[in-house]
């Protein structure tokens, strides 16, 4: 097992270190000369060469590359040019707020995924199979930014179910005020006993989250359908079925069980899927997260900022494949073993 | 109550080809409607100019006096805010996304399938070299590294082109070189190899053609993912620029008239749903029919 977990971190190590030169190849492609553009469009020759060399242009791209890698390292993501602000303070504190929405939205898709996908392949071929395999595949066809407008003309301002848009009722800001301690509101509001709060975040979350959850939901049961229909054929479950255990807890149960593992993996995918996706509805909800941080960054052409959430958004991503990847080892000895 | 166990289902290979295809599209209802609506699509991109009853407003035509009108009889998704009628858009939109789409899978497979197979086929260092580097494209969730891409090339549908295909074309390399590497171990290839076929025309000739069915599906069911990765940074405006009238950048532009006039965003989103939603329909489709094993569960 130690091995395992020491080969895997290995892997991801050499993986993120990638990532980190691939981000700055990305940042050198920028067409334009970004000396000509620190020093403003009626810069003479001599004022562009003087930002070269204080930008550190004028190095090899060996050189540059090894303090770019060096400052990612040391905590020194570059400097936000639309917000004037360390670009890894801006991320720490828009990623609470987008973490909340992705973890909101992923706990949606599984409740929706796990029954429609047992449902979907107990009666395999059957209208109910059809309907919830076209709803499946509608969900990840979904435009979502698209999705989040209509909902939000429905839902919120023609029916007013649900709060249009903000992380929380703005009236609250001078009734009870959030404290901020750990960055998620959710768990803040109550750690300080702050009540009204906690139902306003919850009431604005509500929509976001049903549109972000619309992807992972008709993923997960497109992929619990497959893994559960492979797994009632298998002679195991077909034993449990001759002991005369119902159908519902031959699958539910047992085909259940086994399908697990492979969605614990796409759960990883997903995650990072529905953190990108954010970037197209944090806007259209004012859900101040990394999403309307990437967005605004885009729109002021920010390259530092635009490459620091990406950078961090491929981090967390690797991070999370590398926990599943070692749960699934504790649990699973097949996996370590091979 | 115990319920009867579903009896086992005949072997499909056992049956004439065509009834074993007939059985599958019967059990398989979804995939002839996605079949139908993809040949529509295509249908309707192919003949915009005769479809679209305004083909000229699919380009900077404005009509002052035509402002935002609702759906009428003259039209039917009504007009936008510079006066244009939104169904020969939505009409016209079927030539820009589908058609960027059809350029990034081409390049992700000019790129993806001879790295695949070379390392598939060779394997050692290169292998793993070029595993390794697909390890890192790979690390990225797909719209991220073509969002940061397109987010520092000018935008246009070209930067679109070029940061949706250097995104993708690392899961065609991947899955091109599992198939090789298999199929090299084959009796047949080592056959070729003892004969002294020199190893560009058994790449060619025998490794290729028998390891290219699962890409071919798999080309299929990206279409639809493309074509909204395509939207979505149309919508952020990384994309097509005004006046092309592509759907992602008309759901953007509607955005801002979207409370009084809805038809602005609806048509043009629905004309993306409804495409992704095809594709994916007719890839997972053909999917199930290539697979044996589910030919089998049948």
């Amino acid at each position: 097992m130690i091995v395992y977990v020491v080969r895997r971190v290995a892997t991801a190590i050499l993986v993120v270190a990638g990532v980190i030169v691939l981000t700055f190849v990305i940042a050198r492609v920028v067409p334009g000369d970004p000396a000509a553009t620190w020093a403003g469009p009626h810069a003479s020759a001599a004022q562009i060469a003087a930002a070269r060399r204080f930008l550190g242009l004028d190095r090899p791209a060996a050189a540059q590359l090894a303090s770019y890698f060096g400052g990612i390292v040391t905590g020194n993501w570059g400097v936000s040019i639309h917000t004037h602000r360390p670009v890894l303070s801006d991320i720490g504190g828009a990623a609470p707020v987008t973490i909340e929405l992705v973890t909101a939205a992923l706990i949606i898709a599984l409740l929706v995924a796990v029954p429609l996908g047992l449902i979907s392949a107990r009666w395999q071929g059957r209208a109910s199979d059809h309907v919830i395999r076209a709803g499946s595949i509608l969900g990840v066809s979904m435009p979502i930014f698209w999705l989040a407008l209509i909902l939000q003309l429905v839902l919120a301002d023609h029916l007013h179910l649900l709060p249009a848009a903000g992380e929380f009722s703005p009236s609250l800001l001078f009734t009870h005020p959030l404290t901020r301690v750990t960055g998620f509101g959710l768990i803040d509001a109550p750690l300080t006993g702050n009540w009204p709060m906690f139902g306003s975040i919850l009431g604005h979350l509500l929509l976001p989250a049903l549109v972000v959850a619309a992807y992972p939901a008709g993923l997960l049961t497109r992929m619990i359908r497959a893994q559960v229909l492979d797994t009632v054929g298998d002679t195991h479950v077909q034993m449990v079925r001759a002991l005369g255990f119902r159908e519902r807890a031959v699958y539910g149960r047992f085909a259940m069980k086994l399908a697990w593992n492979p969605v614990a993996t796409a759960l990883a995918l997903v995650f990072g899927y529905a953190l990108v996706n954010t970037f197209l509805v944090e806007a259209i909800f004012d859900w101040p997260g990394l999403g309307e941080y990437a967005t605004a960054s885009i729109t002021a052409l920010d390259t530092p900022a635009i490459l620091g959430v990406t950078l961090f958004v491929a981090l967390v991503y690797v991070g999370a494949n590398l926990v599943v990847d070692i749960v699934q080892a504790a649990i699973d000895p097949r996996i370590r073993l091979r | 109550m115990i319920e009867a166990p579903t009896p086992l289902p005949t072997q499909a290979s056992a049956l004439p080809r065509g009834e074993a295809l007939r059985r599958g599209l019967r059990a398989n209802p979804l995939l002839v409607a996605g079949a139908v609506i993809s040949v529509l699509v295509v249908l309707v991109a192919v003949f915009a100019p005769l479809l679209a009853p305004y083909p000229a407003d699919a380009g900077s035509a404005t009509h002052p006096f035509m402002v935002l009108r609702p759906p009428s009889a003259q039209h039917w998704f009504g007009t936008d805010n510079v006066g244009r009628d939104v169904l020969s858009r939505v009409i016209y939109g079927a030539r820009v996304s589908p058609v960027v789409a059809v350029f990034v899978l081409l390049i992700a497979c000019v790129i993806g399938i001879p790295l695949g197979a070379v390392a598939g086929y060779f394997g050692g260092w290169l292998d793993e070299a070029l595993m390794r580097v697909t390890d890192i494209f790979l690390a990225f969730p797909p719209l991220l590294l073509a969002l940061a891409l397109a987010a520092v090339l000018p935008p246009s549908l070209t930067s679109l082109i070029i940061a949706i295909s250097v995104t993708w074309w690392p899961w065609y390399t991947r899955l091109i070189r599992g198939q090789a590497a298999s199929v090299a171990g084959r009796p047949y290839v080592e056959a070729c190899r003892a004969l002294g076929i020199p190893s560009h025309r058994i790449l060619l000739r025998h490794v290729l053609p028998n390891s290219i069915t699962p890409l071919i599906v798999q080309v299929s069911l990206d279409f639809g993912g493309v074509i909204l990765t395509v939207s979505a940074l149309s919508f952020l405006g990384l994309g097509a620029q005004d006046p092309t009238p592509d759907w992602g950048l008309m759901v953007a532009e509607g955005q801002n008239y979207f409370t009084t006039a809805w038809w602005v965003v609806t048509f043009p989103g629905l004309a993306i749903l409804v495409t992704a939603f095809a594709f994916t329909l007719l890839g997972d489709g053909l999917r199930d029919l290539m697979d044996p094993k589910r030919i089998f569960l049948r």
